[in-house]
């Protein structure tokens, strides 16, 4: 039945016959033919137990479970492995719309615009029989992320521009209310958020006169359960057009695919007459160090395989980097307790998490299970750590970060060149 | 300590009866005190701290102890709304910026306030300020807190409303007699109650239930594997036979596309 190209299966009942009459003088050839499938006479799958699993070294026979040597002679298994294609949800011709205006931290979005934009979905499916309605992102400045169409975006307003970049309330607010003029959709949806998400839906809420629900976590098309006085109580209320949501407000959306088509927003002219009462000055510098080990950006961590420690504090000095440590160089005295990572020590979240010489016991592991870029500097090839980075070098450390510290000062030094140039 | 002229400048800081998290008390509440302590930085006695509600309540008294020789309060019900009441006694005053905490510990806490009060007023607003560093006749220079205790410095033209965030410096601690001295200027205003907030039905709020872990796994060797993989990224990038210098180049070419080296 395979060799037809098509999925319908076929049943050929003379041959189910040979393959359930062991005796049969052609039951070997046909059951080498016919693969693994075989239908009973009521058309039930049925496993043939004895050719499952392979004879070991030993002469015993094993059965390999966990599929770790993806097995010879094993089609049917990995065949399984091939890539998953979900199915596509369109939207056509749609009469409403749902925006979302997801943080997109670092350009990605996070766990709570995922969750925000499954919970857009969920409204939509409530009252679908009704109105055919489409989920939009609106996406402010620059976006690294690739996977909008898993992450349930229908249709996308990326306004990419020097306006929208840094701290820029007032643009971005002038924004959402042209595309508010424009496409008057049935719900705004923020992630109630310390990452700007809370900051515009309030502003946007204040300048269109609508009273929005603030600290939401049950929505449904008709009422609004949401937090109130610092989280003691539930208030109950009937769903506002603009919701700022908790984190798990929903579930992210994992079956569907989705189209991902622009949409336009017409008349940016508006953004001309935006006011200068607020500008931006930037970003301070910080001393890494003192930000919380566990709220960090950045961190360089270093493990056993760190011989030259003035060096490791130099590198992390140049890149602006937190300190981390593993447990072994915490008891070895390299570094205070508080900087261990993992789990005796600190859980953390950071974006991108340099480790250097640490090979990745499962306690670190789980203490960075949160970070997002992970580079690793080590010797092994085969260690843990190196099998989860996302950038692994296997090197000497001490070689690396010489290299490292040099290009990070070079650069440095190109942008002090650079801002005098404009200053003068 | 601080420059000649800063003490001119008008600061109105708002304040609200807090809540205490585990006892459910009511009490100075966290972010407020902070806007107060911030208020008292920047003006001094210049300070004017309103409070709209209850005159009666015990907790002005401890925002009283922190130094300030008189507080204004608007009288109104506990089902009030505090926006138009806030909105006439700013436009009649001379104020020219205006603190707050982000938002309240009682009531529908929405955070809405200093956001209407901006719009209302026209006045330019900045949310999460950790400290106001500097500021004059015409402008201030406000640092704000971004998540991850990263700063970042924004110049804004007075009036300006700010939120203040927990990273602000610290509310001082109370003195008992000074706030049962200090002077309570009360305001008596008309009623307005709060239409559409009547119609919520409110309850003691009821734990979140947790996200399940849900495995989707068809059959038992999946579920297996699932329950005992270890972390794996998915086609990480490894580089091993280049020399040290290409591959700290790739290091910091990384780090630049994160935006972690500026």
């Amino acid at each position: 039945m395979s060799e037809l190209s098509s999925n319908l299966i076929r049943r050929d009942p003379r041959a189910e016959w040979i393959a359930r009459n062991r005796l049969h003088p052609l039951h070997d050839s046909i059951m080498a033919a016919s693969g693994a499938e075989v239908r009973g006479p009521s058309g039930l799958i049925r496993k043939n137990p004895h050719i499952v699993g392979f004879i070991g070294p030993n002469g015993i026979k094993r059965i390999d479970r966990a599929n770790t040597t993806s097995g010879i002679g094993n089609k049917k298994r990995s065949s399984v492995i091939q890539e998953v294609v979900l199915p596509l949800h369109q939207v056509v011709n749609p009469e409403g719309y749902i925006f979302v205006v997801p943080d997109m931290v670092g350009g990605r979005l996070t766990t709570h615009d995922k969750d925000v934009l499954g919970l857009a979905h969920k409204l939509i499916k409530e009252q679908s029989d009704t109105q055919n309605m489409a989920v939009v992102a609106v996406c402010f400045g620059e976006s690294k992320e690739t996977q909008f169409e898993l992450a349930g975006v229908d249709r996308l307003i990326h306004l990419s521009g020097s306006q929208f970049d840094g701290f820029t309330p007032e643009a971005r607010l002038t924004a959402l209310q042209q595309i508010n003029n424009q496409y008057q959709p049935k719900h705004w949806l923020f992630p109630d958020s310390i990452n700007g998400g809370t900051d515009l839906a309030s502003r946007l809420a204040a300048r269109l006169g609508e009273r929005a629900a603030a600290q939401a976590w049950q929505v449904s098309a008709i009422q609004t359960v949401c937090r109130g006085a610092s989280g003691s109580v539930d208030i109950v209320r009937e769903t506002p057009k603009i919701l700022m949501l908790l984190e798990e407000c929903g579930d992210a959306i994992d079956e569907t695919r989705h189209e991902v088509l622009p949409l336009s927003v017409d008349d940016m002219g508006l953004l001309e007459k935006i006011d200068t009462r607020l500008i931006d000055k930037g970003l301070m510098a910080v001393d890494p160090n003192e930000v919380p080990l566990a709220e960090a950006e950045f961190i360089l961590s270093a493990g056993n395989g760190i011989h030259n420690w003035d060096q490791f504090h130099e590198c992390a000095k140049e890149l602006g980097a937190t300190e981390g440590a593993s447990r072994v160089a915490v008891d070895d005295g390299f570094m205070p307790r508080a900087r261990q990572v993992g789990a005796s020590g600190t859980w953390v979240t950071a974006r991108v998490y340099l480790a250097v010489g640490i090979s990745g016991a499962i306690q670190h592991m789980q203490g960075i299970g949160q970070c997002e870029k992970i580079v690793a500097i080590n010797t092994d090839a085969g260690c843990d750590m190196i099998k989860r980075a996302d950038l692994a070098i296997v090197e000497d450390s001490e070689e690396v970060l010489a290299e490292l510290i040099r290009l990070v000062k070079q650069h440095n030094l190109f942008k002090e060149q650079e801002e005098k140039d404009d200053a003068a | 300590m601080l420059p000649n002229g800063e003490h001119s400048v008008k600061v109105v800081s708002l304040v609200s009866i807090g809540r205490h998290p585990q006892s459910g008390r009511s009490r100075r509440a966290e972010q407020d005190g902070r806007a107060v302590e911030l208020g008292l930085k920047l003006a001094g006695d210049n300070l004017t701290v309103v409070h709209a509600g209850d005159s009666q309540e015990p907790v002005l008294r401890q925002y009283a102890g922190m130094g300030l020789n008189a507080l204004t309060v608007l009288s109104q019900e506990a089902d009030g709304d505090a926006l138009p009441l806030m909105y006439d006694f700013l436009s009649q005053s001379d104020a020219n910026v205006l603190l707050m905490g982000i938002r309240a510990e009682s009531g529908e806490s929405s955070g809405m306030l200093p956001y209407l009060l901006a719009e209302k007023l026209g006045w330019p607003l900045l949310s999460r300020v950790a400290d106001i560093v500097h500021i004059n006749q015409r402008e201030a220079e406000v640092l704000l807190a971004l998540p991850r205790g990263q700063r970042r410095s924004v110049t804004v033209s007075l009036p300006f409303v700010a939120t203040i965030d927990n990273a602000a410096i610290e509310a001082r601690q109370t003195a008992f007699g000074p706030g049962l001295r200090a002077k309570i200027n009360l305001i008596e205003n008309q009623k307005i109650t709060d239409d559409t907030a009547t119609a919520w039905q409110i309850s003691p709020a009821k734990p979140r239930p947790k996200r399940m872990k849900v495995v989707k796994a068809k059959n038992a060797a999946d579920r297996f594997k699932a329950a005992t993989a270890k972390p794996a990224g998915g086609g990480g990038k490894i580089m091993k036979n280049e020399t040290p210098a290409e591959k700290a180049q790739a290091i910091f070419d990384l780090l630049l596309e994160e935006k972690v080296i500026r």
